[in-house]
């Protein structure tokens, strides 16, 4: 069964007299375990396609199945669950929640899955050291570099053990060094079972991942494996245990 | 996300924010502490009421004579003698719902014991003065029958009275003077205090009706059997006012009045008046405290007004928590948590601020208060409703955000 079935999906956005079609008929099947990056100008579509995969945005035509279920008609509670269970985010500005530390948010999404406290907690910090912060779990955002607020949201990401990790230009804020940090563990995630789905306009993030989708207009403009092996800016990364 | 969870995190960005939280939620301690200063005082005022009441002697009204009518000059109330034991004897026995007819005499007199003089108001009283205006014994004994019908030399002093005569002495069986009359001393008032207008209750001594109307004041009001008013105490409340018509019936009989004849007597209904003050008091206690009940609707509106702003400064937050799993509901109870943890922490701050408010009413103003845990529950489960009620429109305005416009809310 594939992981993601897109069948003639559209997003239309009514701006007063104006539609504007963000995305027309877009076809795309991602079974598990791939690792796909998104590319495309800014305006191509490329975070509408992003928000309709992750749950955020239902399309308005066109029938988009995560896992076999059909997403179309749920409602607004049934999609958070959908987020919740299957799909983790990272964002190119992390999102992380200010007032929280580390380890509460990493705990987040557990608890909006109904965990009980003292279990979160504890998954929350075997995630959190994974992704080897296991001594900055209470630290706060604003008390974190760059690159270990994105390993927080990585770990917020994976902590529901997602089927999809969706990251919007997780490098974007991040220098060279750090970037390739973050690539690598991506990687990671991938070689442990996980989709990971890549938006960005960074040819050497797309590089590291097996297939690339090009969008331009809406529209799917190419679809095709990268060639191995991955350029000389791709990083072998290892993640945990 | 369960309660504590949600409990939390509302707590935790109302920390975020002391200054807001706490200019938001003024209002809510404005009307709160305003309800509970009004209901205090307001209810201290009518036990003052009742107290009055309760001095005057519950449920008592009182027979007086008429005024004199004498071609056209009319003399003021009692200069008619009108009023006479038998009336009092046709009353208590003749009323339905009486437990205890006073006939009494007034007047003034000098007191001496020993070296110490004073004027006071002499009562000439029957048996049933006591039960009739309340008045309790604190030694000694009470004017019964016997004395009477005997003529008895025997007083009862006040409390006041007491005191200027006989100082730290014990006064009981104490032979004293009244005007030139000696007189033994059979038994002390306990003390009532003054009234609202300050006369005082305990000045006075009571002496047998007989003794009063024979040897102290003389005949010089009337018949030998005339009396300055008749006290009547009704059994109850509600049939105070029956009474009062009961009494009018068997007094016109009485004086023989034809049916075109006015009253030649007056009736007062003392209890009634201060009911009437009491009454009035509490209609002004609950105005004043729905005056200040619609500062708590205007604290609402305030907490409103924040938590729009706050829904709306803090987007991006609510589209994070939709992405990784919070479901609409969660948002909406988060937010919810929040306005009502808002205006019920503002509840308690104001009832506590009331609370010290009617203290400081009571001992700088002098205003009597009386503080009941009723104002302040009814405070606390209001601004919960406020909470609740105006909370809920900005909660409702999260928690129907589009997810991905709230992550792209910059």
């Amino acid at each position: 069964m594939n992981l993601v079935e897109l069948k003639g999906v559209g997003r239309r956005y009514d701006m007063g007299d104006v539609a504007v079609h963000a995305l027309k008929d877009v076809n795309l099947v991602i079974e598990r375990g791939e690792s796909v990056a998104i590319m495309g100008p800014s305006g191509s579509g490329k975070s509408t396609l992003l928000g309709i995969l992750g749950c955020l945005d239902p399309p308005t035509t066109g029938i988009y199945r995560l896992a076999g279920e059909d997403t179309g008609g749920k409602r607004p509670a049934q999609l958070a669950d959908l987020r919740c269970r299957r799909i983790g985010f990272v964002f190119q500005s992390f999102n992380l929640l200010v007032r929280l530390t580390a380890v509460e948010n990493v705990e987040l999404p557990l608890a909006y899955a109904g965990m009980a406290p003292s279990e979160r907690r504890k998954q929350a910090l075997s995630v959190l050291g994974l992704v080897g912060l296991a001594d900055r779990v209470s630290h706060f955002p604003n008390q974190l570099s760059g690159g270990q607020q994105q390993r927080v949201a990585i770990a917020r990401s994976l902590v529901n053990n997602p089927d999809m990790l969706l990251a919007d230009e997780p490098t974007g804020a991040l220098d060279t060094a750090t970037g390739r940090e973050i690539l690598a563990m991506l990687n990671a995630v991938n070689k442990r079972g996980t989709a990971v789905v890549v938006v960005t306009h960074d040819p050497t993030v797309a590089a590291n991942m097996r297939r690339t989708i090009a969008l331009a207009d809406g529209v799917i403009r190419s679809d095709r494996p990268n060639l191995p092996p991955a350029p000389s800016g791709a990083v072998a990364g290892t993640i945990g245990p | 996300m369960n309660a504590f969870d949600i409990l939390r995190t509302s707590l935790r960005s109302m920390r975020g924010s002391p200054l807001r939280s706490a200019l938001t939620t003024l209002g809510i301690i404005i009307g709160v502490a305003s309800v509970v200063v009004m209901v205090a005082v307001g209810a201290g005022t009518q036990a003052a009421i009742r107290e009055e009441i309760e001095k005057l002697g519950a449920n008592v009204i009182m027979a007086i004579p008429g005024a004199a009518f004498d071609g056209s000059v009319r003399l003021g109330a009692g200069t008619r003698p009108s009023l006479t034991d038998d009336d009092a004897d046709a009353i208590a026995s003749g009323a339905r719902h009486v437990v205890a007819v006073a006939p009494t005499v007034a007047g003034i007199v000098q007191t001496a014991w020993t070296n110490q003089n004073w004027s006071t108001s002499v009562y000439g009283v029957n048996e049933g003065y006591f039960e009739a205006l309340d008045r309790v014994i604190t030694d000694g004994r009470m004017i019964d029958e016997q004395d009477v019908a005997t003529n008895a030399k025997v007083v009862i002093l006040g409390a006041t009275t007491a005191e200027r005569l006989f100082a730290s002495t014990d006064p009981i069986d104490q032979i004293m003077r009244v005007n030139t009359l000696p007189m033994q001393v059979i038994g002390v008032l306990a003390r009532k205090g003054q009234t609202m207008d300050g006369s005082d209750l305990d000045d006075l001594i009571l002496v047998p009706l007989t003794t009063a109307r024979e040897q102290l004041l003389g005949r010089t009001i009337g018949k030998a059997r005339s009396v300055a008013l008749i006290s009547i105490k009704a059994r109850d409340q509600k049939l105070v006012n029956s009474t009062i018509e009961e009494v009018r019936e068997i007094l016109r009989f009485q004086h023989r009045l034809g049916a075109d004849q006015p009253d030649d007597f007056r009736i007062n209904n003392i209890t009634e008046t201060a009911r009437v003050q009491e009454e009035s008091s509490a209609v002004l206690t609950r105005l004043l405290a729905a005056i200040a009940s619609i500062s708590l609707i205007v604290g609402g509106i305030g907490i409103m007004n924040i938590m729009l702003v706050s829904v709306t400064e803090r987007t991006r937050e609510i589209g994070i928590r939709m992405a990784i799993g919070a479901r609409p509901s969660a948002v909406l109870s988060q937010f919810l948590a929040e306005s009502v943890l808002l205006s019920v922490g503002g509840g308690m701050i104001g009832a506590v601020l009331g609370f010290a408010g009617a203290i400081f009413a009571d001992i700088y103003l002098g205003m009597r208060i009386e503080l009941t845990a009723e104002p302040m529950i009814l405070a606390f489960v209001f601004s919960a409703l406020v909470g609740i009620v105006f909370g809920m429109y900005p909660a409702m305005v999260a928690a129907r955000k589009s997810p991905l416009e709230a992550l792209r809310y910059e």
